[in-house]
């Protein structure tokens, strides 16, 4: 009965019954700010902003993940050595831009809505995955490498059975810094139309409303958490057998 | 039998071999021996096609590798390596099975195969098979390595320096196992080392190599006691190869046969070296000398030894 005890359950708990219950909450937020009415943000429930906010941050890192651990893997065959360095740039690039600029530039070309959130978290997101992804393929011994290469691993069973599972767990750390910073930077999506748990917070600090940026804050940061203890035990399960007492 | 034809491998226009040619008759243990950098490694590593060569032909028995795709080529040839490269994430059995499974062996037989090569390399299968590389000493994981270059019953087994990095005490009880298996299977070996030593003592026949080319090619009587060329004979250690000589030669050589002398006997199998090293000790001439079965056959003198 380990997970009765479970930070990660009683974070889950409380996040869920917050997203689902905030409602209940009215007399809290009435008797602290009275002169706020209403003082629950109702035009959306939290509920129906988090699965939106969860479906941006999911295409975003999951394109993020797919395209930034495929590019490591290339730039780690011999094929694509040669383009290690500008990949490492172009991923630095997408990271030095500010998210807000990203937005504010992709508008135009995108127009209102989720897309050009989805497109400035997945360009911050890449280079975490990236950069990990490269030091974990890069951080299989080359002597594993080459006993495997010399006892006649084809160039794919190399990669499958002996690279990925060995970098995976730096791997996924890079995937878990990706997606805990997308999750806090999409609340700014709000600005630009996309529906995210940050929409309470916007319309708040615009209608000056306190509560609301309370709630949304609140409920960003739990699920910011939340979804970073998922990650550590995901780490945990994938860490290698025999390499357990690395760290 | 494995045969190097001419064979040629430059480095930004620096010839690393040049034209090297060798013949290793089937079940050789040979010794390929030379300082760092006389391209003892890149040869080995050509004959598995980790390195490209630029000219000539290698062949194993009778067929050019390069006709043969390389993965199938390196899961006929065993290789094992100083920095042994275990899989760390894998037990004991997985690496072991490695070539196995990839030739697709059924389970069983594999299984049967961990457990006869843990035995072969005298590691008790039930407690080693499941063990993960990390939790092995030095000593363990070469073996290991070993067992693995060995596990699909390779024509040919190719072995860099395996027995470089691990201590001394180690590296004589690997060097014993590694001449008893050779014994035990009649495999062609290609060992590669700059140990002299190491050399003298595996060795059925000896490459010498300086600056990627054959400086010399016999067995190991015949390096020491006919050197071919000053480098050889600096290589093979000048001033001390009297003693190598010695370490070479067995007492039955020089026995005189029918003799006798009080005093604890050696085997006739013993070294010369050995015998000069318990006269030296008893302070005495003459040690008598038993057979195999302990019966006594002779004895030798100190004479004996430098006749």
């Amino acid at each position: 009965m380990r997970w009765v005890v479970s930070p990660v359950t009683w974070v889950a708990v409380f996040f869920t019954s917050l997203l689902l219950g905030m409602p209940q909450l009215r007399p809290v937020f009435e008797w602290g700010f009275p002169a706020v009415s209403p003082p629950v943000f109702d035009r959306d429930s939290f509920f129906a902003l988090w699965l939106a906010h969860a479906g941006l941050v999911l295409t975003a890192s999951g394109a993020a993940g797919l395209i930034g651990i495929a590019l490591a893997i290339f730039v780690t065959r011999p094929a694509g050595h040669d383009f290690r360095a500008l990949v490492s740039t172009l991923a630095a690039i997408g990271q030095t831009f500010p998210p807000a600029a990203v937005l504010a530039l992709a508008v135009p070309a995108l127009g209102f809505g989720p897309l050009p959130t989805v497109v400035a978290l997945f360009l911050y997101g890449l280079l975490p995955i990236v950069e990990n992804a490269i030091a974990g393929l890069e951080g299989v011994p080359a002597a594993t490498r080459e006993a495997a290469t010399g006892m006649g691993l084809s160039p794919l069973q190399l990669l499958r059975d002996v690279e990925l599972p060995l970098a995976a767990p730096v791997i996924l750390a890079g995937v878990r810094v990706s997606v805990t910073i997308a999750i806090g930077t999409a609340t700014i999506g709000s600005t630009v139309g996309a529906l995210t748990l940050g929409t309470p917070i916007f319309d708040g600090l615009a209608a000056n409303k306190l509560p609301f940026v309370i709630q949304g804050a609140v409920l960003v940061a739990l699920f910011a958490i939340l979804t970073d203890m998922l990650f550590a035990r995901l780490e945990r399960w994938l860490q290698p057998p025999g390499t357990l007492t690395r760290g | 039998m494995i045969e190097l034809d001419h064979v040629s491998k430059a480095y930004n226009g620096r010839p690393v071999v040049d034209d090297l040619s060798l013949s290793v008759p089937e079940g050789a243990f040979c010794v390929v021996l030379g300082p760092s950098g006389c391209g003892k490694s890149t040869s080995l590593r050509m004959i598995n096609r980790l390195v490209p060569f630029d000219s000539g032909v290698i062949r194993i028995a009778g067929e050019d590798i390069r006709a043969v795709p390389p993965e199938a080529l390196r899961r006929r040839i065993g290789y094992a390596i100083q920095s042994i490269g275990l899989f760390p994430h894998w037990p004991v059995e997985d690496n072991i099975a490695t070539v196995p499974r990839l030739l697709g062996w059924p389970r069983a037989r594999v299984r049967d195969r961990v457990t006869e090569l843990l035995e072969l390399l005298r590691l008790d299968p039930e407690s080693y098979r499941h063990k993960y590389p990390h939790q092995l000493s030095g000593g363990e994981q070469q073996r290991i390595g070993v067992a693995r270059a060995l596990a699909a019953d390779p024509e040919l087994l190719l072995m860099d320096e395996p027995f470089g990095a691990v201590d001394p005490i180690t590296r004589d009880v690997l060097q014993a196992e590694i001449a008893r298996i050779h014994a035990a299977t009649k495999k062609t070996v290609l060992f590669v080392t700059h140990d002299i030593e190491e050399a003298l003592r595996l060795a059925s026949v000896i490459a010498i190599l300086d600056r990627g080319r054959l400086a010399q090619w016999g067995t190991p009587l015949e390096i020491v006691e006919r050197p071919a060329s000053v480098f050889v004979r600096d290589f093979v250690g000048g001033e001390g190869s009297g003693l190598k000589l010695l370490g070479l030669r067995k007492i039955g050589e020089r026995l005189r046969p029918g003799e006798s002398t009080p005093g604890e006997p050696l085997p006739a199998d013993a070294s010369l070296r050995d015998a000069l090293a318990a006269m030296t000790e008893r302070h005495t001439d003459r040690l008598p000398v038993v057979d195999e079965s302990g019966r006594p056959i002779g004895m030798i003198t100190l004479a004996d030894l430098v006749r």
